[in-house]
């Protein structure tokens, strides 16, 4: 089940802008890639790209060699993608967040060893908006336990995590690269993750004065 | 089928999509377009206003359906360009035909409004009153609401991309919407008989009459698609202005 | 790959856990539930106050009135359809969810049915009677109102979608959706009319069942485009 992401040339753009251009990548099993640059410069948008979210770009994105989006469903199925906007609903608990999203009929089980792992024991069944912004986004990275999709890309995975969770959470993309799984995040820690590769966003960024 | 005349077609479907060709070729047609519909216009506007024959029952007032029926037309003409312009922008990503869609927008409810706004002229002297719920002017009613909402909605959004498409969207559902909103007006009109005043239709038609109308008909398609390329020169300027021949063609004084 | 009965079944379960989240999240925020329903019965009790106590009059305005007051509540509701999920990301998740997403979606609209299209007609009968309609149109009004908000529901989600990320969007969704409402409107009157007068209103039920069936089939494609420019934007 080998796969690859390649990029070529790719720029994007926010509201008309260009963010950045003439990116090259390609992620294949066993990559960690750390999409770096300061604010604004396009990180999201790049992720968000790669999702299929966000069609304000050019250049080719494949997926194991065809057009991406010719092959967008058999991408989806192996994709987890988890956003800046992490996707957990104040109003449901911790249990219900992840419920509508792995329906199985094992995932019950699943979801609390998940939850556990996560430190979330005894928090399951509580309404999120009584858990702390690090305990809701702990909610959302639950879901890189239940997931089997080899590819993951995470916008700011770390905000609000503590230091321990940080490092339960470098252990657990080491784990995912070393099972020839792939993750292209990004964030502003400075992560310790072996045979990890940066990705500057500030090193593509558009030659001004030339218009389309 | 590899016959030539498909190739040009492709080749002319692609120039389509190029807003620099556009704007070059329509800066060589527009005088004879405009001259064109500028003689069919006064043309037809005599014949039709001065020469006609005078209506038995309705005398000279009945001459405002040289102007109400064919902005009647166009405007219904008008709202098919816009959602074909919006699927084409949907489908094949064509910038230039989401373009034709904001320039269509604004021409089409204009024309609708005039097809109300003469319609109402036309029933003070005909029905003595300015409003009838008659089938057909419920129906343009309900048309420049659709109107409006896709200008609503394409002027509501931040990123114009997005406006855009959400319009193009939009449209087409209510071009799939119009058929259905007709026949229900119709079909409502007839259930409400009383107000039901017969508008428009011209059984009987005398055929000195009918060729000027035929004439107008034939000079709005023109005028409409005048307007069009120009808001949609208006467009491209707006987009391009950036690019360099725009900016070549600015200095040279040659923009309008 | 897996087989088409298991990728079915998959589908189901996706289906099925979507409308359990729907009615739970709506469960949690019941108080808002009410608010479409108090709208209706305080808009209609206007009704009298504003033109006239007559019965005769209000017997012939009544069912009109009743179904035009139940399209600005249904309306009123649909702006918070998807713009919570839009705001808190679900909604992503929605689109990324690796099969097709026509099932999610209904179940959705299903959901928004169930919560305000349904209590809108169950309680339109009994405002009919305050408004003097006759009782032989009561069945009917139910009926036309129960297909007739599911019609809403579905059209107007293609107003929500559209205009997801847009901030205050709800009078905007409103301009755009109320002409989509027109055909609805036209003949759910037309049932309730007819059977009010004696005559048989099986036709009109009949062409709201065909708009019923063909907004199933068409507005999930325009509500599904709609949330990825949303998304996207």
């Amino acid at each position: 089940m080998s796969f690859q992401l390649s990029v070529q040339q790719l720029s994007c753009e926010r509201g008309g802008i260009e963010l950045f251009a003439g990116l090259d990548l390609a992620v294949t099993g066993g990559d960690i890639v750390q999409v770096a640059g300061p604010n604004g410069c396009g990180k999201s948008t790049l992720l968000k790209t790669l999702a299929t979210l966000s069609s304000h770009y050019s250049g080719e994105i494949n997926w194991c060699g065809e057009s991406l989006h010719q092959v967008r469903l058999n991408f989806l199925s192996r994709l987890l993608y988890i956003g800046h906007k992490t996707g957990v609903k104040l109003q449901l608990t911790a249990r219900e967040n992840l419920a509508w999203l792995y329906p199985g009929p094992g995932s019950q089980i699943q979801i609390e060893e998940a939850l556990a792992a996560m430190r979330l024991a005894g928090y399951e069944d509580r309404p999120c908006y009584t858990l702390s912004a690090g305990q809701q986004q702990r909610v959302a990275l639950s879901r890189l336990l239940l997931s089997d999709a080899p590819l993951w890309l995470l916008d700011e995975p770390f905000t609000a995590i503590d230091k321990d969770g940080v490092e339960m959470l470098e252990g657990l993309l080491e784990k995912h690269a070393r099972h020839g799984g792939a993750v292209v995040l990004t964030t502003h820690h400075t992560l310790g993750c072996e045979g990890m590769r940066t990705v500057n966003l500030q090193d593509y960024v558009p030659v001004a004065g030339v218009g389309t | 089928m590899g016959s030539p005349m498909w190739a040009v077609l492709k080749n002319f479907w692609h120039k389509l999509g190029s807003p620099k060709w556009f704007y070059q070729m329509s800066s060589r047609w527009l005088p004879w377009l405009s001259a064109i519909t500028l003689g069919l216009l006064v043309w037809g506007l005599v014949w039709g206003l001065a020469y006609a024959p005078m209506d038995a029952k309705q005398g000279n007032s009945y001459r405002i359906i040289f102007l109400h029926v064919p902005a009647s037309f166009l405007a219904m003409v008008g709202y098919y360009v816009m959602a074909i312009a919006g699927i084409v922008g949907l489908v094949w990503r064509m910038k230039m035909a989401m373009w034709v869609l904001r320039a269509a927008a604004p021409l089409g409810a204009v024309l609708t409004f005039i097809s109300l706004f003469s319609g109402a002229i036309w029933g003070k002297p005909t029905w003595g009153t300015w409003w009838v719920w008659d089938a057909r002017i419920t129906s343009m009613l309900i048309l420049l609401f659709l109107y409006l909402g896709v200008m609503a909605l394409q002027n509501a959004f931040e990123n114009e991309d997005s406006g855009n498409r959400a319009s193009a969207v939009l449209t087409i559902v209510g071009m799939i919407n119009i058929p259905i909103i007709y026949k229900s007006v119709e079909w409502w009109n007839t259930l409400h008989q009383g107000a039901t005043i017969k508008f428009t239709e011209a059984p009987s038609m005398h055929m000195d009459m009918f060729k000027p109308l035929l004439l107008m008909i034939v000079t709005f398609y023109l005028l409409y698609a005048l307007v069009l390329i120009m808001n949609l020169r208006c467009e491209i300027l707006r987009h391009e202005r950036r690019s360099q021949w725009v900016r070549e063609l600015a200095l040279n004084g040659k923009l309008l | 790959m897996s087989s088409g009965r298991d990728n079915t079944q998959a589908q189901h379960g996706y289906a099925l856990a979507m409308l359990k989240r729907e009615l739970i999240l709506a469960y949690r925020k019941r108080g808002d539930l009410a608010n479409p329903l108090l709208f209706f019965v305080m808009v209609i009790s206007l009704v009298p106050l504003g033109i006239s106590p007559d019965s005769s009059l209000l017997a012939l305005l009544g069912s009109g009135m009743i179904w035009v007051v139940a399209l600005l509540a249904s309306l009123l509701s649909m702006d918070s359809l998807f713009r919570g999920d839009y705001e808190d990301g679900s909604l992503e998740q929605l689109l990324l969810m690796p099969q097709a997403l026509l099932a999610p979606v209904l179940m959705k609209i299903l959901a928004h049915w169930l919560m305000t299209g349904v209590p809108l007609a169950l309680i339109a009968p009994l405002l009919a009677v305050m408004l003097s309609v006759p009782g032989e149109a009561l069945g009917v009004l139910l009926l036309s109102l129960l297909v007739g908000t599911a019609c809403f529901s579905l059209v107007g989600a293609i107003g929500a979608a559209l205009t997801v990320a847009l901030r205050r969007a709800s009078l905007l969704l409103s301009l755009v959706v109320i002409p989509l409402y027109i055909p609805v409107l036209i003949f759910g009157t037309a049932a309730v009319h007819n059977a009010a007068s004696g005559l048989s209103s099986a036709g009109p039920l009949a062409i709201l069942g065909a708009f019923l069936a063909l907004a199933i089939a068409l507005a999930p494609f325009a509500i599904i485009a709609g949330l990825r420019i949303g998304v996207d934007g």
